[in-house]
């Protein structure tokens, strides 16, 4: 790991570029034709989960709650065998979680009232527009730091490629119908977060060798700070993917989807801080002329 | 020297170290189950002699308790077994008698040192202690209604003083619609607003008709009814939230219209919405003469006329109604006294003076929900929740004198009294409330959640430990002992500003420690870099922190951006998650610059090395 070698990353940017567009036009045609499966959070409704002693069958109880009178109830094994989440639709009067629990009381076997969530409708459509416009401001603020920190062609590849990594994860929850919800929300301006740590390491290299660099293409430049970042790059997308696997497998159903979130945007995030801010930065021909004006605070080379 | 940190900063890292102990430190002791007692009213002496009441009755169950602690106002009693709260909570209420409120708690055993530093243990969401969450919405437009209708009886009575001649009177879209005959009529009717009620704007846009009046409740008065509305509400979900004996209950304004009930510790749900749920109001109105008026029905029927007919007016709302107590009169015959506050009595004496010897009606107005089919567009049946409102007569009497302040309704019998006082105390909310999000965790539920969580974090620690040590051995130890302390920093910093665990917040943690080596990562491999590139090992040390602070401070500052928008968007858990993410980002910065940074020039610095072990 000594002699540091020089990979030729933008060499294969058309080949990036054929690979962001097609995960990019999968991700909006599954959104805009499937949508998403909106969780509880989202969609409005009532959802209670239950535990047995036993492994609970659900097809019995989904007979006996429409015996009961409650129309369509979704029932479904909910993290083990013996855990059921059962989603009703609409705001139904008061007291229903009381009476869903008395319908399954009443069967021989004991079950215990783990978690009940009401959402009301107009909660669900609030969430949904916050959510959205958190998204976009998130976007907004970070484009702007970057364009005061470093420079607009920057703050133009960075967004973009956080543009690129939260529609690919939407698209992945879309293509996947895994439930979308408010913790998902909160993975994916994590992954916001994450991927955006990544894009500015590699900015900040870049911006260092087109000062240090004088006799080199924007490629040249580019190619090696990307070099130089890859081992950092993938160590910390590794340690981070580590503490995900962990949460995917240990932290429990209800941060399931969150850890699936985060590892889907990590992964797509290491990406694209190689190939998709760069490759941006080069379609805007990024060239030294943009960074002759030395940011305040930047470190001067005092070092031969 | 190269590579050694001056004193000062040595010092100062040994005492972020020290502190971050001691403030993690409460964490580590698990509260004892106990039992709260406090009284019904604030006047209550809770004092030594009701502790050994409490002492007595537990000792006669066979319950082991220790340390009860009366202060006055409450007294708390530990107990060994956490399984005997809910017997030890029963066996005292029934010792005690309902003037007391009985409460499930659980007493910190943080010790006296570390209290006296003011050091207390992280405050644990719902998702994690278990409770019920309920987010209500204070019907405001109702509120404004109601005012705006007797504003329209108010105002056509003092026209008629006036002898001002108008046609009708009516409310659209909280505006009230006045009808005249010309347009003097018109201009005398406005200089009467304006002199006497001052809170009402006349609307005067271009293309109005002429002979109508377009009044408007103007921005302050209606900010002031508002207000007033989510007051009043707040206190009698006060009132009611104490009803349960809850230790800690949260009841406070969310927003413009809303309020959030949160009940740590509640394992009765059902219980605690049928009492948070009584959305109910009250109106006394007078009953109609002739053919005006509406029709209502009784609320129970029986014994009383099948229905009678009321004025649209109401004399007084339950918004006026202070208290409801069902007795009984000098002949032992079954009564409830009403007590209204002073522009309530004075309104019920106005109303009442003239009218003695005509019946007095006060109706029930409930808020429900019911749900509708529908088809929708793509054929499924679907069901929407539709509010509906439930009007009742509870009660019909004759006026027998001008009644004020306090007046008492008589004629009852004794199952009706105390039903009536029921309704009336119930009733009294100044708009109706809807429950918009409810959310309940049962109590073993939320414990799973913290076994969860607490393994994840553990297991994610140690895979990034073994990590860090292949990969960068030597400085990796580095690396680890700031990750420790980094964990040991956020507990601290939470436990102390009072911050809320939630699940999430868990999983903000994990991240956190996932993302903190990140700046590690980055120093060792700039080192890395300077050594490849021919650097002295010590200008390589110094050069890699150098060089990727700047990197550092950039990456972590727009991820503490997105931490900040995610905390101002999101809710209860959500937020849990931003603010253990935002002080894991802060803290990481400290201890994966400084601190290691510290280590190295200890382990290293101003030493003649020949290779570096990284």
């Amino acid at each position: 790991m000594t002699d540091l070698k020089v990979y030729n990353f933008m060499g294969l940017r058309k080949l990036a570029l054929g690979f962001s567009t097609l995960l990019l036009a999968a991700s909006i045609f599954s959104l805009a034709t499937k949508g998403m499966v909106l969780g509880l959070d989202f969609s409005g409704g009532t959802q209670i989960e239950v535990g047995y002693q036993q492994p609970a069958d659900v097809s019995d109880i989904r007979q006996r709650l429409e015996e009961a009178g409650f129309e369509g109830p979704v029932v479904v094994h909910y993290g083990s065998e013996t855990d059921v989440l059962i989603r009703l639709q609409g705001k139904p009067e008061q007291g229903l979680s009381e009476q869903v629990y008395a319908v399954l009381q009443s069967a021989s076997q004991t079950v215990e009232l783990r978690r009940v969530d009401f959402v009301g409708p107009q909660i669900g459509e609030e969430l949904r527009e916050d959510g959205g416009l958190g998204m976009l401001t998130a976007l907004a603020v970070v484009m702007l730091y970057v364009a005061v920190r470093f420079q607009l062609k920057f703050a133009i590849g960075a967004v973009l490629a956080l543009a690129h990594d939260v529609i690919i994860t939407l698209g992945f929850f879309s293509i996947t119908g895994l439930e979308f919800d408010l913790t998902v929300l909160a993975a994916i301006l994590a992954v916001v977060g994450y991927s955006l740590n990544d894009t500015i390491v590699v900015s900040d290299r870049i911006r260092e060798n087109f000062r240090k660099i004088r006799k080199a293409t924007p490629i040249e430049v580019i190619n090696e700070s990307l070099s130089q970042t890859l081992w950092r790059t993938i160590n910390t997308s590794l340690t981070t993917m580590l503490v995900l696997v962990a949460l995917f497998f240990i932290g429990g159903e209800l941060i399931h989807n969150f850890a699936v979130a985060l590892m889907v945007g990590v992964g797509i995030g290491t990406y694209s801080s190689i190939y998709v801010a760069a490759t941006v930065m080069l379609a805007l021909k990024v060239d030294r002329e943009d960074l002759l004006e030395p940011v305040e605070g930047e470190l001067v080379d005092d070092l031969p | 020297m190269p590579n050694k940190f001056p004193l000062w900063k040595n010092i100062t890292i040994i005492l972020v170290i020290a502190f971050g102990f001691i403030y993690a430190a409460p964490n580590l002791y698990p509260p004892d189950p106990a039992i709260q007692l406090s009284g019904q009213s604030g006047a209550m002496q809770i004092d030594a002699a009701v502790l050994e009441k409490v002492e007595q009755s537990l000792d006669e169950a066979g319950i082991a308790h220790f340390d009860g602690e009366a202060n006055g106002e409450a007294l708390l009693i530990r107990l060994k077994d956490a399984n005997m709260q809910l017997r030890a909570k029963e066996v005292i209420q029934a010792g005690m008698g309902g003037d007391y409120i009985v409460a499930l708690n659980l007493a910190p055993t943080t010790p006296d040192w570390l209290r006296d530093l003011g050091g207390m243990p992280m405050k644990l969401g719902l998702d994690l202690s278990g409770g019920v969450h309920f987010l209500l919405e204070v019907d405001l437009d109702s509120a404004l209604k109601t005012r705006l209708e007797g504003d329209i009886e108010e105002i056509k009575t003092a026209l008629r003083d006036e002898r001002i001649r108008y046609r009708s009177f009516e409310l659209s879209q909280n505006q009230i619609i006045g009808q005249f005959r010309d347009e003097q009529e018109v201009e005398r009717a406005k200089t009467l607003v304006r002199t006497q009620y001052r809170d009402l704007q006349p609307l005067s846009e271009q293309g109005q008709n002429p002979l109508s009046l377009v009044l408007k409740l103007s921005e302050l008065a209606t900010r002031e009814l508002e207000d007033n509305a989510i007051k009043q509400n707040l206190t009698s979900l006060r009132n009611r939230v104490n009803e349960l004996g809850v230790s800690e209950p949260l009841v406070s304004r969310q927003g413009k219209n809303r309020i959030v009930v949160e009940l740590p510790g509640v394992q009765d749900t059902a219980e605690a919405k049928r009492i948070i749920g009584k959305t109910a109001n009250l109106e006394f109105r007078l009953e109609a003469a002739d053919r005006a008026g509406e029709i209502f029905e009784f609320r129970n029927p029986s014994g009383q006329g099948p229905d009678a007919r009321l004025e649209s007016k109401a004399v007084i709302t339950g918004e006026n109604v202070t208290d409801a107590r069902a007795s009984f009169d000098e002949n032992g015959r079954p009564q409830v006294n009403i007590t209204l506050d002073a522009k309530g009595g004075w309104q019920m004496g106005y109303a009442t003076r003239d009218n003695i010897g005509r019946r007095l009606g006060v109706l029930f107005i409930e808020f429900k929900t019911k749900l509708e089919k529908s088809v929708d567009e793509n054929g499924e049946l679907v069901l929407t929740p539709v509010p509906f409102v439930e009007k009742n007569i509870i009660s019909l009497a004759t006026i027998q004198a001008q009644l004020g302040k306090q007046f008492r309704i008589t004629g009852l019998e004794q199952r009706e009294s105390s039903e009536l006082a029921l309704l009336l105390r119930a009733g009294a909310l100044a708009a109706p409330m809807y429950i918009v999000e409810e959310r309940t965790i049962g109590p073993s539920l939320g414990a799973d959640n913290i076994d969860l969580g607490v393994k994840s974090v553990m297991v994610g620690m140690g895979l990034v430990l073994l990590f860090m040590l292949a990969v960068y051995r030597g400085f990796g130890v580095f690396a680890n002992i700031a990750l420790g302390m980094n964990l040991v920093l956020l507990v601290a910093f939470m436990s102390l500003l009072g911050a809320t665990l939630t699940l999430p917040g868990i999983a903000g943690i994990v991240l956190t420690v996932g993302m903190a080596v990140d700046a590690n990562v980055l120093i060792f491999s700039r080192i890395r870099e300077e050594l490849a590139a021919g650097g002295s090992i010590q200008g390589s040390i110094s050069a890699g922190y150098d060089r990727a602070f700047v990197s550092i401070l950039d990456a972590n500052i727009t991820t503490l951006i997105v931490a900040l928008i995610l905390f101002l968007i999101g809710s209860g858990p959500v937020q849990g998650f931003a603010v253990t993410l935002s002080i894991g980002i802060l803290t990481s910065m400290f201890t994966s610059i400084v601190m290691t940074r510290g280590l190295v020039n200890l382990v290293i610095g101003g030493r003649k090395i020949k290779t570096l072990w990284i």
